[in-house]
């Protein structure tokens, strides 16, 4: 029977850890609680959220967000009603709208420019590439015709030579 | 033309850094209010000097006026007291005050003490009309206009920087010094 008491004092100790201060009747009212405690910020100490906040506002607001958990108010009720008094500075997760649309999609615009100039610029560099290799490949691929010149060239010096040394005769 | 392409990354940069600098300058506790514009919440309660006198919403209608959110536990309160009076008795100004979160003895005993600038005080023991108000720190002064509308709001002292301002919007409103 001993061996179960280390894991039964774990467990006893998670679970304290978890409750509130505050009661609740059932585990998803505890749980949206908690969750609207983290998402929504202290006013007063600000980069706070009401969970991590001691201060009296916050207690205030903690109160007030239990009564209307327990009251079984809609998280978007709760959200607005706090927003209509201290405004959207209260979400730490701004909503959407067009207000924040530049906060919600100006990473992704800024990504989607940064993948599109990055495209750019390797396409453009693999671009020059091909051509250069491609002249390479011409001048491997035609060497009779290079040394055709040259024969040619070799014979035209070979004929002003022997006109040259005509004339010196 | 190639070459104009290239000096985008240096023009987003320097956007960026024009906002950052403004940024920088913003007062991040001052936040804007979500009650500006909008009619002043309604309420039901008593008076600080009479139990029994329910004061709402209605009590604040009809004049241009300053609400004033205190407590005697806050200093700030206390440093800015002394310049209610003065606005109450050389610029006539019309003070109501919200006696916030605080004991009424301990508030009369103040109102004794230090005089009394306000025209009347509402008693929000518990904290709620603070709380409709969006009132985050003591001391709050709004600026209430003729319909009960809240015009403005400025979060701690109230003092001659601050009032010169506060005096604007509410001459703006219609509001003029009786002495």
């Amino acid at each position: 029977m001993k061996w179960l008491l280390l894991p039964l004092l774990l467990l006893s100790l998670t679970l304290s850890a978890a409750i509130d201060t505050y009661e609740f009747d059932n585990d998803v009212a505890r749980k949206r609680f908690r969750q609207l405690s983290e998402e929504l910020r202290c006013p007063k100490c600000q980069n706070q959220n009401l969970a991590g906040s001691n201060s009296a506002i916050a207690a205030d607001l903690k109160d007030r967000l239990y009564q209307m958990v327990d009251e079984g108010k809609s998280t978007e009720q709760i959200k607005k009603y706090m927003v209509e008094r201290y405004g959207e500075f209260v979400l730490y997760k701004p909503s959407v709208k067009p207000m924040t649309y530049a906060l919600w999609y100006g990473p992704f615009v800024l990504l989607f420019i940064g993948l599109f100039v990055g495209v750019a610029l390797s396409r453009k560099k693999a671009k020059g590439d091909t051509r250069a290799t491609a002249t390479a490949q011409s001048i491997a691929a035609e060497p009779g015709e290079m040394q055709q010149d040259i024969a040619e060239q070799q014979t035209h010096a070979q004929r002003m030579k022997d006109l040259l040394g005509k004339k010196d005769d | 033309m190639r070459r104009i392409l290239l000096f985008i990354p240096l023009g987003i940069c320097v956007l960026l850094g024009v906002l950052f600098v403004k940024g920088l300058s913003l007062n991040p506790t001052e936040l804007p209010s979500a009650r500006i514009g909008k009619a002043f919440p309604s309420f039901s309660l008593p008076s600080v000097s009479d139990a029994k006198q329910l004061l709402s919403e209605q009590s604040l209608k009809g004049k241009v006026r300053l609400v004033n959110v205190w407590a005697t536990w806050c200093p700030t309160c206390k440093r800015e007291h002394g310049f209610l009076n003065k606005l109450a008795s050389t610029e006539g100004v019309e003070i109501v005050g919200i006696n916030y979160k605080d004991e009424r003895g301990k508030a009369l005993q103040w109102l004794k003490r230090y005089q009394d600038p306000y025209i009347f005080n509402i008693y929000d023991e518990k904290g709620g009309l603070g709380l409709d108000l969006g009132v985050y720190g003591a001391p709050e002064t709004y600026v209430v206009d003729t319909q009960g509308v809240i015009q403005y709001r400025h979060v701690g002292e109230v003092n001659d920087k601050v009032w010169k301002k506060l005096k604007v919007i509410m001459q703006d409103l219609g509001w003029s010094a009786k002495l």
